[in-house]
């Protein structure tokens, strides 16, 4: 593998630029002439725009324009839209309300755009904006889940009565019923998986350009997925043609699922540019993250498992209503349907599963895709109701959970997926041997006699991720293809610069792609050059998402190498005058195999783009492609557990160990799938112990600002103990599976079980604040 | 931000003059509070007008009966301050849990007493010590001072000048830190005086701001034991409920804090 092949925990190579502030984010791009975009916001959850009077606006100082929805509309530029079609248990179409990019009539959540401003300077723009009038008519708000299923409820769009997007369903019915009535036993949950702000830190930002000579637009934006973004736009929304439309996404802050989507400010900028024929920027400060970044969560769910005498589960029931906000974000209904029920069986063999979905819109801001993306909600689900099993029927839960490991693969679930490979077992015992479970009882008793309430609870996660076969995706609904590209240039010079799809904002890439190649060509990661982010270089890409960078984009670039090598040991046979099959490529070099004869990699570049000594018939140069496409979701598994200590007086809760024992297959950079599971992990127990949006009764946002939202600080997170089991992924040539997710996905039932243990009380919601904690104990 | 002209005065008078020639000005000191209520567009002064300059507001004077803090010293210059540390730890204990470094390095006593937001720290210090505020135009006691919600007994333009503890012969001071913020949700400063009297404030739990605490004041005469509170009911009624904290919590988080603040009071 060499010192920074595979394997190796090499330093990132992005990291000189984001640490010495020489990152290049969307911002920090300056356009001549450009001008600067402030939006109108709506201060109501719910109101009729009865008129935007913008005449004061416009003779306000360094004005350019004022534009409003109507024009937007006006103008044919298309309703956002969601791209992944769900179909309702009676077989109708998921009810889509029209999601115009500036309001023209009606306002649905607070903070939804109804004109914007664009001026010379941002505090030009503001001052105009705050001189623009607009006249509401406020109307009754349904602000959560519950307020909006209410008969007589606010009706948000007339396209989908009761508030009701899509009633989905999944798994045997009848089955499952018919296992619950002979039961042994039964164990049921309410369960609020709460609704979180995704919180990057960098906000979202936009800077459009308009070439009115070449009717030609340029984007920067802070996407996770540029080419995505430009097909959207284009063929939805009509922006442009693809080919007059370039969108860069350079260094993006963070993204964790909010910077998959288009938003309405990118495609108000871009349309906006033309209006006003100058580059407009938009960037957003952090209220408008808080009141526009598309949140996450938000299910109430009823779940049932049964079992029979011997504690085997012989089915699960769930019920589940998701807030899915105002309008449908680009990929939100498949969030709770296809990213979420597919993953209820857990790491455990239940014969019959049913799960029923209904999604509801809200007078918020539009939910989607947020680290883990249904499989949080998932994960929790099964795990709280494996560790209530336990206690209620009186078995160790770590045991209760080996009984049902599913322990043969490839293993079919009643909920689509088909679990490739795993040891579920392997990971609980190394989970168990690093925190000691054993010699939990005699911490506990300990922890009790100096007055303390100390508590262990596990979670044995798994997901799917590696998004995903097209065919599969494409047979669910979904809207595109989840293949990935590459591109492999070998520069004359023997230097390489490879081209992704993937997108990498902060994840990595520019290191761990860079190993692959360093792994099989024995050359070092700085030689190679990761180039990714814009669509007028890298031809295209599904970005990056749902894990599946190393799984999917990687595997593209390892065929598009496999390609490379082919030919380069061509040219090397050739200029060696030896035979093909006797080329073996070591430490850079083109070898023949049992001699000392051998050429560098920079001469066989060389050679191939002088082309004065090829192979007959040969065409110069040396850049081959490749598209792949996986044969299946890859599906990390892990167990972690948490023992941590609740103060009485107070219900704070504080940690004794984290510990994570994951089986991510191959690694590629250890130091790298650390900092994933580390981050994922803090989400996890953020969302467990800190995090929670609350919109009060009228559609407010209370927690609009970090001095009401609790974002998870250092002294917040225990200091985790990480170990690694591994079964390779047969899915992929690499090996690999997802890391980036994972935490997320499994910490928040470890701790939730772990509160819960320690209190002796099961009833207890996230986020498990300590009021929520001391009321729990104390009543 | 709306445009605003910002003064660096090298003197109180000279600042009490630029706060008289302002048509709405706001003297800063600190700013944690200020400047992003500014930044937001909902406080939109003439002028601003910066204290934490002013070298006679800077510096901190110990002597046998009383700690004094002049106005512009930053809260980690009193949380680090030796002599200050010695005299009334309990004092610099409060100093080290406000905020973070960032904003301990710039906040100020006088900018925290004077804006006497609900959930600050100092505002209990001030009222459990008794101590006196001295601005440019008087000398106010602590149970003058502070008159409910971000309210104080300070008249417009009136500068606080310095802040006079007088040592106790017990304090203790115990925060329960909001989760998100970090202010106090609810922090209890307790002490016994030299002459023996019993005080004890509590802050981040009342509606109306910083409070002292009767039912604790007299347990604690009786009987200085974390203990002797064990039985003392702290009622609700009047005590902010917000999503990080119901009132019956912040009722139980004054009696704990309360013990714990006795516990490290010794």
């Amino acid at each position: 593998m060499g010192v920074e092949g595979i394997g190796a925990s090499v330093v990132r190579k992005e990291d000189r630029r984001f640490i010495t502030g020489k990152g290049r984010y969307v911002d920090d791009i300056k356009l001549q002439g450009m001008t600067y975009a402030q939006f109108v916001r709506s201060p109501h959850a719910h109101a009729k725009v009865k008129s935007i009077d913008t005449a004061a606006a416009m003779k306000m100082p360094g004005v350019v324009g004022v534009l409003t929805g109507k024009e937007i509309v006006d103008d044919k530029v298309g309703n956002l839209i969601c791209g992944w079609a769900i179909t309702s248990k009676d077989g109708s179409p998921m009810k889509m309300g029209a999601w115009p990019a500036m309001a023209p009539e009606t306002v649905r959540f607070v903070g939804q755009a109804v004109a914007v401003v664009i001026a010379e300077t941002k505090n030009q723009a503001r001052d105009a904006a705050e001189a623009v009038v607009v006249n509401y008519e406020e109307l009754p708000a349904a602000a959560d889940i519950r307020a909006a299923i209410k008969p007589g409820a606010p009706q948000l769009h007339p396209e989908a009565p009761g508030n009701v997007i899509y009633d989905w369903t999944i798994g045997e019915e009848a089955a499952t019923d018919a296992a619950f009535k002979s039961a042994a036993n039964v164990v049921s949950l309410d369960i609020t998986n709460n609704r979180l702000v995704p919180n990057a830190m960098e906000p979202r930002a936009a800077i459009a350009e308009y070439n009115e000579a070449e009717e030609h637009f340029t984007l920067y934006t802070t996407s996770q997925n540029p080419h995505v973004a430009r097909l959207v736009l284009s063929a939805f929304y009509n922006i442009a043609p693809e080919h007059k439309l370039r969108v860069v996404a350079p260094d993006v802050g963070g993204g964790f699922g909010s910077k998959i989507f288009i938003y309405p400010e990118e495609m108000v900028a871009l349309w906006a540019s033309k209006k006003v024929r100058r580059p407009v920027k938009w960037t957003g400060d952090r209220s408008e993250a808080f009141l526009t970044d598309a949140h996450g969560r938000d299910h109430l769910t009823k779940a049932e498992m049964a079992f029979d005498k011997d504690n085997k589960v012989t089915a699960l029931r769930v019920k589940t209503y998701a807030n899915l906000g105002a309008y449908m974000s680009l990929f939100s209904s498949s969030v709770p349907t296809y990213l979420y029920a597919t993953l209820l069986s857990g790491q455990y063999n239940i014969p019959n599963i049913f799960a029923e979905v209904i999604s509801v819109y809200t007078n918020t801001v539009p939910v989607d895709a947020y680290r883990g993306a249904g499989r949080p909600e998932a994960s929790f689900v099964v795990e709280r109701l494996m560790e209530t099993a336990a206690r209620q029927l009186k078995v160790d839960p770590g045991e209760l959970r080996r009984k049902n490991f599913i322990t043969q693969f490839p293993h079919q679930t009643p909920v689509i997926m088909a679990y490739d490979v795993g040891d579920f077992g392997a990971s609980l015992d190394a989970a168990m041997k690093a925190i000691d479970y054993a010699g939990f009882p005699a911490r506990k008793a300990k922890a009790k006699s100096e007055g303390k309430l100390r508590g262990i609870g596990l979670s044995c996660y798994i997901e799917a991720c590696g998004i995903a076969p097209s065919k599969a995706v494409g047979s669910l609904g979904a809207g595109v293809g989840l293949w990935e590209s590459a591109e492999v240039r070998v520069n004359p010079v023997g230097t390489i610069e490879i081209l992704t799809g993937s997108h990498s904002h902060g994840q990595g890439h520019e290191t761990t792609f860079a190993q692959l190649v360093a792994d099989r060509l024995g050359i070092p990661i700085s030689q190679v050059q990761i180039v990714h982010g814009d669509t007028d270089k890298v031809q295209f890409g599904m970005g990056t998402y749902g894990s599946r960078s190393a799984a999917v984009g990687m595997s593209a670039i390892f065929k598009a190498m496999e390609k490379v090598e082919a030919k380069a040991k061509k040219i090397a046979a050739h200029q060696l005058e030896a035979s093909e099959g006797d080329i073996v490529i070591e430490n850079g070099e083109f070898k023949v195999t049992g001699t000392d004869k051998s050429i560098a990699l920079p001469m066989v570049a060389l050679a191939a783009y002088t082309a004065h000594n090829l192979p007959d018939g040969m065409e110069p140069g040396l850049k081959e492609g490749a598209f792949y496409d996986p044969t299946n979701f890859t599906f990390p598994a892990g167990a972690y557990i948490c023992e941590l200590e609740v103060d009485s007086g107070t219900g704070k809760t504080s940690f004794v160990n984290f510990v994570a024992a994951d089986d991510f297959g191959r690694l590629i950079n250890p130091m790298i799938v650390e900092g994933q599971v580390h981050g994922g992990l803090a989400q996890g127990i953020g969302q467990a112990l800190l995090e929670g949006a609350v919109y009060d009764s009228s559609g407010q946002l209370v927690t609009a600002s970090f001095m009401d939202y609790t974002m998870p600080r250092a002294d917040d997170l225990p200091s985790f103990k990480l170990n690694h089991t591994t079964t390779l992924c047969p899915g992929n040539p690499l090996g690999v599976k997802g890391c980036g997710e994972a935490g997320a996905i499994g910490a928040s039932a470890a701790v939730i079980n772990a509160i819960t243990d320690a209190i002796g009380n099961n009833k207890l919601e996230m986020p498990a604040t300590p009021d929520r904690v001391w009321h729990a104990i104390h009543g | 931000m709306y445009e605003t002209i910002y003064h660096r005065p090298s003197s109180v008078d000279e600042a009490a003059a630029l706060f008289a020639k302002g048509s709405e000005a706001k003297y800063l000191s600190g700013g944690h509070t200020l400047i992003p209520v500014m930044k937001q567009r909902l406080a939109s002064p003439s002028d601003v007008i910066d204290l934490g300059k002013i070298k006679e507001l800077i510096g901190i004077d110990v002597s046998v009966d009383a700690v004094t803090i002049k106005a512009a010293t930053t809260h980690y210059d009193v949380a680090m301050n030796g002599p200050a540390q010695k005299a009334i730890p309990a004092l610099a204990h409060l100093a080290s849990l406000i905020g973070d470094p960032a904003v301990r390095h710039r906040g100020t006593i006088g900018g925290s007493i004077a804006n006497n937001d609900p959930a600050a720290d100092y505002p209990s210090a001030v009222l459990a010590l008794g101590a006196t505020v001295k601005t440019n135009k008087r000398s106010i006691s602590a149970d003058d001072f502070f008159k409910g919600l971000f309210t104080t007994a300070l008249a417009d333009g009136e500068i606080i000048t310095q802040v006079s503890f007088p040592i106790p012969a017990k304090a203790g001071y115990s925060k329960f830190p909001h989760p998100a913020s970090r202010f106090a949700l609810t922090g209890v400063f307790v002490v016994k005086t030299k002459s023996g009297d019993v005080r004890v404030a509590a802050t981040g739990a009342s509606q109306s701001g910083v409070m002292r605490v009767p039912a604790i004041e007299a347990a604690l005469k009786a009987n200085w034991s974390a203990g002797a509170l064990d039985s003392v009911k702290i009622s609700a009624d009047g005590l902010m409920s917000d999503l990080h904290g119901s009132s019956d919590y912040r009722a139980n988080l004054i009696k704990v804090m309360a013990q714990r603040a006795v516990t490290a009071a010794g």
